[in-house]
């Protein structure tokens, strides 16, 4: 198995000088089985670039894995060249939606409705297929097992566990780490305190030995306290995480968009620095675009 | 399922909820530092709020593996931005009349459901049910009669009969429905918990909480709610249209070490507790 990052920036694509190095594109990560499947996990901007490189193989299946649907994880859909096109076959997962109570094949049609996009979902030439994903429901593409825990984020978000012949990868999505909403004093506190405890525990057995986590880590440990709540990790808590959960590299992504290639390196390397790893702690790195890594 | 069980149940997914708390939903989802506990604690001061949004995050289709049981929980496993959005569009659906044709009083209403999802959580804590079990028993008393307020808004004659039938205390509201409606607001209630996919245990105990010949894995839970209804009604704290306070048999007795008059005493001042509720609603 080996996977491709094709955009590790969170929010908005930032293109220009000061990302050259890391990258500007919004979250795409494709994945490769053993068997050369394709399976892609989220359609930011970096779908494009990926899109790019798929002529070759069309007709084309490709499996796309939606974490959640904010902007920046979906933006680049309506431009995944291969649903233009005849005898491609597409089939996007995704959680349905509590609030409005509709599924995931409102992502790519309320996208492409007229006021946003030229072209309409109906219009599309490619095979295009949905699937609501449940909680834990498992997806089989070809040697692959493909499995998603609820993670948090202002919006329902699935972490996605692929294993393939014995190698295996997490990729978060987007996630902040729960934390008590309740202080000491109130009547909620401790009950509340455990039922944190068990999420963190069932996201730990999610994470547990996969050979590379691919994680939400958008925040310095000085700015998470004015964005608590916002979604989103630390430097200092994925490094935790991988650590607590024994995975042997770990990938952190979903860099600001406002930090610079200079200063993503610095605040990396002061947060790797006090996290003081040692022999069997995870490999620490830094998520680039265009990175290729076999497993 | 019947038709006319369907029907209800259709009916009842775009009913509303109290006015107090669809008001204050809309006011704190207004301002971007909506504070999540203090959303937590409106929506749990209104029954068909924590109905609904139990209802929605458990819906099948969405597809959780976990059933969430209560508001805090749903916050911990689906996050507090989707409670808030659920909640807004629960509060989207308009707000219940504050008066009814059937002339339930649903200040009284709601003063009763928090009175004994209170006490409900404090007797679940007294007999040994874990902090982490703890919170379902306080939404298990704030659900249990759920049923009365869709006979409510949907069958309003038939409640105002079966009202004025239990009004004098020679009878129980529930028994009194039957005569009217041959079902009653706990068979109601049920149901709707169970086509809403509520958890097993709440479920049983909302449909048999008047019926303690009736038992199951949702027993204890039951039990509780059936005592505290009993001691929030001698109380005299709000009112859910039920005069008839029953006294406890054998097994309940046991289950709690104290017959009801004595169960009141040993747990002992409640009304600052239960008044806090009364100034949070501002009723």
């Amino acid at each position: 198995m080996r996977f491709t990052l094709w955009g590790v920036r969170g929010s908005i694509p930032v293109p220009g000088p000061h990302t050259l190095r890391y990258g500007g594109n919004t979250t795409c990560i494709e994945v490769r089985t053993d068997d050369n499947d394709l399976i892609i996990f989220d359609a930011g901007t970096g779908i494009f670039q990926l899109s790019q490189t798929l002529f070759k193989e069309m007709p084309l299946k490709a499996h796309l894995f939606i974490t959640h649907t904010h902007w920046d994880h979906i933006q680049g859909l309506p431009f995944f060249i291969p649903i233009f096109i005849p005898g491609n076959s597409i089939r996007i997962h995704g959680a349905a939606d509590p609030v409005t109570q509709r599924g995931i094949s409102d992502v790519l049609a309320r996208q492409m409705e007229y006021a946003y996009f030229p072209v309409r979902e109906a219009e599309l030439n490619a095979r295009i297929e949905y699937v609501n994903l449940h909680e834990r429901q498992e997806v089989q593409v070809g040697c692959a097992k493909i499995t998603n825990l609820l993670l948090n984020h202002p919006v329902l978000n699935y972490g996605y566990r692929v294993e393939c012949n014995g190698k295996s990868l997490v990729f978060t999505g987007d996630h902040e780490w729960p934390y008590n909403i309740y202080t000491p004093e109130d009547d909620y506190f401790e009950e509340f305190e455990e039922m944190v405890a068990e999420k963190r525990a069932g996201i730990m057995e999610f994470f547990r030995g996969v050979d590379a986590l691919i994680i939400d880590t958008a925040y310095t440990i000085e700015e998470y306290p004015s964005k608590l709540g916002w979604g989103h990790g630390t430097f200092d808590a994925s490094i935790a995480a991988a650590r607590e959960a024994g995975v042997k590299r770990v990938y952190l992504t979903h860099h600001e968009p406002n930090r610079s290639d200079d200063r993503l390196e610095q605040v990396f390397q002061e947060a790797v620095a006090r996290a003081a790893l040692g022999p069997g702690d995870p490999e620490v790195v830094l998520a680039r675009e265009g990175l290729t890594i076999e497993l | 399922m019947s038709t006319s069980q369907a029907r209800l149940i259709a009916m009842v997914d775009r009913m509303p909820a109290f006015p107090q708390t669809v008001g204050r939903i809309l006011e704190m989802t207004a301002r971007p530092d909506c504070s999540p506990k203090d959303l937590v604690k409106v929506v749990e001061h209104d029954p068909v709020m924590t109905m609904k949004i139990l209802r929605l995050v458990n819906s099948a289709y969405f597809g959780l593996t976990r059933t969430i049981r209560s508001i805090n929980h749903g916050v911990v496993m689906v996050g507090i931005n989707t409670v808030k959005n659920v909640a807004l569009s629960v509060a989207a659906m308009g707000m219940l009349p504050r008066k009814n044709q059937a002339g339930f009083d649903t200040n009284e209403f709601l003063l009763h459901s928090l009175g004994v999802a209170t006490v409900a959580r404090l007797l679940a804590g007294r007999i040994g049910v874990g902090e982490k079990s703890a919170p379902d028993y306080f939404v298990a008393g704030l659900l249990h009669d759920f049923g009365k307020v869709v006979l409510a808004q949907f069958m309003p004659e038939e409640l105002r009969r079966a009202l004025e039938l239990a009004m004098d205390g020679s009878q129980s509201l529930h028994l009194a429905e039957r005569t009217v409606i041959a079902s009653d607001h706990a068979e109601i209630g049920g149901l709707l918990a169970a086509s809403w996919q509520l958890s097993p245990e709440l479920v049983g105990c909302i449909r048999h909480h008047h019926d303690l010949s009736v038992n199951g894995d949702w027993g204890i839970m039951r039990d509780c709610v059936f005592a505290a209804n009993q001691i929030v009604r001698s109380l005299g704290f709000g009112d859910s249209g039920n005069r008839v306070i029953e006294s406890f048999p054998p097994a309940l007795e046991e289950r709690f070490g104290h017959d009801l008059p004595e169960l009141i005493e040993t747990i002992g001042d409640i009304t600052q507790e239960l008044e806090k509720a009364k100034i949070f609603l501002k009723l």
